[in-house]
């Protein structure tokens, strides 16, 4: 300051102006420098802490395969494992996955090729409201059509990869359009002009051509139904036996975790700690994965056009 | 089927040929549109379903059932206003929370950060939305609850608890904690939506700004976030739907009593977690369309609130591709 004296006054009244923009700057560099920390921070503890609480258990060889434990609190009781619950996630999944992959593709080929009808634009904003639906609404909605027609198969697995279904329709349908939308409109013309079938065009050069986009989008929504337990607290019950019948109750993780941690039995939550811990690696590396790929997909598209 | 190599005889047969091949184009035409109308269709049955199980509740109290705060399943009487209450409450919390977090965020990842930090900054923060419900619930109850319980809440009712918003701390989870996990849930999907259409704002528009001057704040205040305004609103009502929406989280922090609360520091109920805690321990077919009548009321705020926020980020995006949260 004191080097300004001999400066006239206009001109330090803008040299502090200049100042103070410049620490106004940086106060905000460093305000949104915090924030950054302060939402990773969750992210970061929760992983840290579910590896200190399940690494021990995850880490032994049968726990993804072993029973179930019975309840205990003895320090010494067994741990054992989550078999039957990690079978009974995949048989919920699989079948929602049998049912919302031909319908979420078939319909996003229809909102993406035929998208200069208006219904074309109708259904991709549906899919999108409806992604925005809450997963509860969903087993509500499944519960309320099986009270009313087919009291017995509440508590199924039927009714549970229902509901995991129509949660996963929506993703699929949205993803998929927007891999087909990065197909560009010079290989339609080309087929067009080669004087292929339309169906084909879709089928066999579109799709396969966004094929690892909707790879990518059908992983994300498997992940996602994965890791629902709101749906299936309300459709699936619980169970620790190995699957039998589509009709009966099923475990699956989200629904052990959730079972588990409100137990007072410290055997049940170092369980419920290794499912988390297991849950988290397969979906945190399916995202990291799926990631990469669309953005090598994006970079390719960008290249070649 | 045909053949990829046209035969010798198909160019004097063109016209029938062509009928010919119409029909696999109709079919197909025809089966993707069926699915597409089954999507729709899943849309229109889950309004009509909640609708047509909420009869019964709504015949015996009719509009009195959304003023009424009195819930007591063994007096057979029901009333929503503690889970409306719950939920609004909640999520508002965890708006006043997240916002501020995910705009610092979304500033600091498109306009601040070194070049080389922003992809994975931005891939992190996109992970915290991949993360269950039900495993932000567990390390609420394990880690934030207990955290809160012993720090937080303390202070709060010491030097805030003249404003009659932080009573004493008590039962097995509190309005604050579920809003705050609520909060963390939600700051992927605002600050993804908002660093999208910052990143859509044009480059013209921008080094405008810089070219008069401006310091990066002064470019961001003036040039970015105005011509990304609708989208930052888009991405704040679209991390509002699932807010009001969440369940796991909510449901196992919250304390899960059916009154309004009478304080931030104590339990609560939404109308996400009361479906999880009592559709199956219900005592009979009231209280199970009762709590249906609770689920149409959230169905149809959600709605709302995602048709506005689509629509304004739609608008935002238009032409730069969109994104599915």
């Amino acid at each position: 300051m004191a080097g300004d004296a001999g400066r006239g006054g206009s001109s330090r009244v803008k040299f502090d102006r200049f100042a103070r923009r410049k620490l106004v700057n940086r106060i905000i560099t460093v305000l949104a420098g915090l924030a950054v920390i302060a939402a990773l921070y969750p992210l970061v503890d929760l992983v840290y802490t579910a590896l200190v609480q399940g690494g021990g258990v995850l880490f032994q060889l049968t726990f993804l395969t072993a029973r179930n434990p019975t309840p205990c609190s003895v320090v010494s009781c067994a741990t054992v494992g989550i078999g039957p619950t990690i079978e009974g996630s995949a048989i919920l999944v699989g079948l929602a996955s049998l049912i919302s992959v031909p319908v979420g593709v078939l319909a996003a080929i229809f909102a993406s090729e035929y998208r200069t009808r208006g219904i074309g634009r109708v259904v991709s904003f549906t899919a999108d409201v409806l992604s925005g639906v809450p997963s509860i609404l969903m087993g509500a909605f499944v519960y309320g059509y099986l009270v009313l027609e087919y009291p017995n198969l509440v508590e199924s697995v039927i009714s549970g990869s229902l509901a995991l279904a129509a949660i996963m329709i929506p993703i699929i349908t949205r993803t998929t359009e927007e891999a087909l939308r990065t197909v560009p409109d010079a290989t339609r013309e080309a087929a067009i002009a080669l004087g292929i079938a339309k169906w084909k065009m879709s089928l066999r050069i579109v799709l396969i051509s966004a094929l690892p986009g909707v790879v990518t989008g059908v992983l994300l929504a498997v992940m996602r139904a994965a890791g629902e337990a709101a749906p299936l607290i309300l459709l699936t019950g619980f169970s620790t036996n190995w699957y039998t019948r589509p009709d009966l109750p099923v475990g699956s993780l989200p629904v052990l975790i959730y079972t588990y941690a409100l137990q007072p039995y410290s055997n049940w939550h170092a369980v419920a700690w290794g499912a988390t811990l297991f849950l988290l690696i397969a979906i945190l590396v399916v995202n990291v994965l799926s990631r990469y790929t669309i953005q090598r997909m994006v970079t390719k598209m960008s290249g070649g056009s | 089927m045909e053949s990829p190599t046209p035969s010798p005889t198909s160019s004097h047969q063109s016209p029938l040929a062509r009928r010919v091949r119409r029909w696999p184009d109709q079919l197909f035409f025809a089966i993707i549109l069926a699915f597409a109308i089954l999507v729709v269709a899943v849309a229109f049955a889950i309004v009509g379903i909640l609708a047509y199980n909420s009869q019964q509740s709504f015949r015996v109290f009719g509009w009195q059932f959304f003023i009424s705060s009195n819930w007591s399943p063994n007096g057979q009487v029901f009333g929503a206003l503690p889970f409306i209450v719950g939920t609004l409450l909640t999520s508002a919390i965890a708006l006043l929370i997240a916002v501020p977090l995910s705009l610092g965020t979304a500033i600091f990842i498109t306009t601040q950060a070194p070049r080389i930090l922003r992809t994975p900054l931005g891939t992190a923060v996109e992970l915290l939305a991949a993360v269950p419900s039900v495993i932000y619930g567990f390390w609420g109850v394990y880690v934030v609850h207990p955290f809160m319980r012993a720090t937080v809440e303390p202070v709060l009712h010491e030097y805030l608890g003249f404003t009659g918003l932080f009573g004493p701390p008590g039962g097995s989870g509190d309005v604050l904690t579920a809003s705050v996990i609520l909060a963390v849930m939600i700051v992927p999907t605002i600050s993804a939506v908002s660093r999208d259409t910052m990143a859509a704002v044009p480059a013209a528009q921008t080094e405008a700004a810089l070219s008069l001057g401006a310091t990066d704040w002064e470019t961001t205040r003036v040039a970015t976030i105005p011509f990304a305004r609708s989208g930052i609103i888009g991405g704040i009502i679209l991390g509002l739907g699932r807010a009001i929406g969440e369940t796991m989280a909510v449901t196992m922090t919250i304390g899960n009593v059916d009154r309004v609360p009478d304080s931030l520091l104590g339990p609560g109920q939404t109308i996400a977690s009361l479906i999880a805690n009592e559709l199956l321990s219900n005592t009979g077919p009231l209280q199970i369309s009762a709590i249906l009548e609770c689920g149409l009321v959230l169905l149809l705020i959600s709605l709302m609130v995602n048709v506005v926020a689509r629509l304004l980020v739609w608008r935002a995006t238009r032409g730069v591709g969109g994104r599915v949260v």
